[in-house]
């Protein structure tokens, strides 16, 4: 395996032949900010706010699913740059009811913070108000699509990792919704082995312990951490 | 010629609201309606949410008083739930509903009421308020705002932040008192008793000059409803429900909360968005019944603390049978604040007090919780109905300023008939009929289920609806 080499923020930085740009940021100790990207499954770049600059390509890049080339020039934080994530941070917060001060996830939701950084002091486009029901069929988890952004990691940590099946997609566009089995309450879902990898998954107030009240789910991305640690390389490391 | 004077807004309350007052055609007040123009919609908007994401959102239904809003709502889920919560978690909840008593109370009697009686009815409005009494007495008014920091900073300790602590969950409290913030309670305690001291000796001045204020604002006979213990003692959290008439004759007594809607009817009228309940057995016009201070200090039999008990019995002194006076609403809101302070320091001596024991855990084992507590101005119902899975289906909350609605109502009547002279709309008019409402201490964002300060408007309205006069008041 040959490295490659590129600039990033001007800094010269070396990857691994297949890494992706994400990843040769990280490894630089550039932070990139992302929200459906989940170390330890593969990436969809579906939320578009990793977008990243490459100097001679007109469009943007997403930074999670563009693998680096050699000689590339990568730029991750410019004004362009910051306009378009503030857009696609506004988007998903207009499209369904995220109301963080009785959230569940309150001050321990990666939406909210991304949202903080990027000065989203208010929103630009109508909100849908969508009607959306919560579902807390299941006997130890809830699933609440008003807080829900389709990023699908737990859809990814479903299949991948834990290997049930359970959570999956239906619908097109911003009617899209996760579903639980053949669109079934998820309390009667029989392939979910109620382990709880896509509650420690969500990004958001989407997926909660049943019972949490405002602020109280956070959301416990070591334990996956480890468990994606332990089967990838083999080590059991708390 | 059937007049209709409007007063629009009514200021110094916490809310949005106006006032119509219709004369007969002889020029004489026939009947006032207080109108309370917000509306908020919680009931219909919690539709479809967890049972157990309600206390959070219920609380937002008031800035003043959202630990009661949280507290009646954590009931509704223990009752869900169908647990008894740990004797820590309830001590817990009671001081910091103590905690909201004492500022609220404090908010209501200093900053909101006491311009009023302190700098004299007729000082202009420009300077009868909290800044008129910072200027003219600069020691009382600093006191005041401190008791009412010490409410808040109590809630503060055990919730974490002093507005909107989502702290009281279905089962029990998340967080438990540490031996810090018992102290820090402690300490202040001596500074709140001298200010409650001063207060309760300077109303009782107030009294013996404004015998006209207590025969008129607010006069008259009706029932009284309020939380007691199962001994009749002053209630505030849990207890049961008992009715008194003018009489202080009990005609009912530890009443199940969670069967209110048996003994409380809700009046709908179209010109508020405030509901108006009236005690079912008497039927809308007769079932007239007030809450808050003055309705929990007839209702009950003692204080159940001494020097709260030794007001009570100089308050029982003012009337006959039940105080139905409403400008007693001030005098009662003190000697609560003296029991809250009592209270608290029992709860500082109890060592169960610090304990960790908090929640209790189960599933949901009712669909149907109601949740009732007393809020500073009044006995406080939240009623949840769920399905299977805990997600609310319905939501019907009855507030206290809404259960004053009708004694409101009567109180505006009666002032206007002492002050309305020749159809002339004057400020005297103006000043006591705000102060009548102010006496209940009515908070709108709550019974409406808004917000703000208001400029003050008065219309007259002849017989065919036509406005004969209008004047305003920013």
């Amino acid at each position: 395996m040959c490295a490659k080499t590129l600039t990033i923020d001007g800094n010269e930085v070396s990857a691994a032949d297949d890494a992706t740009i994400l990843d040769a940021a990280t490894e630089a100790g550039i932070k990139i900010p992302t929200l459906c990207h989940l170390e330890g499954v593969y990436d969809i770049g579906a939320c578009r706010l990793c977008l990243v600059e490459a100097v001679g390509i007109p469009k943007l890049l997403p930074a999670c699913t563009t693998k680096v080339v050699e000689g590339m020039n990568v730029r991750t934080d410019t004004e362009r740059i910051r306009k378009y994530r503030r857009i696609n941070l506004e988007l998903l917060f207009a499209e369904r009811n995220h109301v963080c001060s009785v959230c569940v996830s309150n001050n321990h939701c990666e939406l909210q913070t991304l949202a903080y950084n990027h000065g989203m002091d208010h929103v630009r486009y109508d909100y849908l108000f969508p009607k959306w029901a919560v579902d807390t069929t299941h006997p130890r988890y809830g699933m609440d699509h008003n807080r829900c952004i389709l990023c699908t990691r737990c859809v990814r940590v479903c299949w991948h990792v834990e290997g049930a099946g359970t959570l999956n997609t239906a619908g097109r566009g911003a009617r899209s919704q996760i579903i639980a089995d053949l669109i079934q309450p998820w309390g009667e879902a029989d392939s979910c082995t109620s382990c709880g990898k896509c509650v420690m998954a969500c990004p958001t107030g989407a997926l909660f312990q049943r019972g949490a009240t405002v602020g109280e789910m956070e959301h416990d991305r070591e334990k996956l951490e480890f468990i994606i640690t332990a089967r990838e390389k083999k080590q059991w490391i708390p | 010629m059937a007049k209709h004077i409007l007063i629009d807004p009514v200021t110094r309350i916490e809310g949005h609201a106006k006032i119509s007052i219709y004369l007969d055609d002889s020029g004489n007040v026939s009947d006032a309606e207080f109108h309370v123009v917000e509306f908020r919609g919680f009931e219909k908007f919690c539709e479809g949410r967890p049972y157990s994401e309600m206390p959070g959102i219920c609380g937002r239904i008031c800035g003043i008083c959202p630990v009661s809003h949280l507290l009646a709502s954590a009931r509704a889920g223990d009752a869900i739930m169908a647990v008894a919560i740990p004797p820590t978690a309830d001590k817990l909840r009671r001081l910091m509903n103590l905690g909201q008593l004492i500022q609220s109370h404090a908010l209501s009697f200093f900053h909101l009421s006491s311009p009023d009686f302190l700098l004299g009815w007729d000082t202009p409005p420009q300077t009868r308020n909290v800044f008129g009494l910072i200027a003219a007495n600069p020691e009382l008014a600093r006191a005041g705002i401190r008791l009412r920091q010490f409410g808040q900073e109590v809630i503060e300790i055990l919730g974490g932040k002093k507005i909107h602590p989502a702290w009281a969950v279905p089962g029990g409290v998340r967080s438990s008192l540490s031996e810090q913030g018992r102290a820090r309670i402690l300490n202040w305690l001596p500074e709140a008793n001298a200010t409650t001291n001063t207060a309760l000796e300077l109303f009782k001045r107030v009294l013996d000059t404004h015998e006209r204020e207590v025969k008129i604002f607010g006069n008259f006979p009706s029932l009284f409803m309020g939380l007691v213990a199962p001994d009749g003692s002053w209630e505030h959290h849990g207890g049961k429900v008992r009715f008194v008439d003018s009489s202080r004759n009990v005609i009912a007594d530890q009443l199940e909360p969670r069967d209110y809607a048996q003994y409380i009817g809700e009046a709908v009228h179209s010109f508020s968005y405030l509901k108006s309940p009236y005690y079912r057995p008497l039927g809308d016009s007769e079932g007239m019944y007030r809450v808050g201070p003055l309705a929990r200090l007839n209702v009950c039999d003692r204080m159940g603390t001494p020097r709260a008990d030794k007001e009570l019995r100089h308050f029982r002194s003012l009337g006959h049978g039940a105080v139905t006076s409403s400008f007693l609403y001030h005098y009662a809101r003190l000697i609560e604040l003296v029991a809250c302070l009592e209270q608290i320091e029992q709860y500082m001596a109890d060592p169960e007090i610090l304990g960790g024991d908090l929640r209790a855990d189960a599933g949901i084992n009712q669909l149907d919780g109601v949740g009732v507590s007393e809020a500073p101005r009044g006995t406080l119902f939240h009623h949840y109905t769920v399905d299977g899975s805990g997600i609310v289906q319905r939501v019907n909350l009855i507030i206290a300023t809404g259960q004053n609605n009708l004694a409101m109502n009567r109180t505006v009547a009666q002032i206007a008939r002492h002050y309305l002279h020749d159809n002339q709309i004057t400020e005297p008019l103006l000043n006591r009929v705000e102060a009548g409402i102010r006496c209940y201490d009515p908070c709108l964002s709550c019974s409406t289920h808004a917000a703000g300060q208001m400029p003050l408007q008065v219309r007259l309205v002849g017989p065919g609806g036509e406005v004969l006069s209008e004047t305003s008041r920013d």
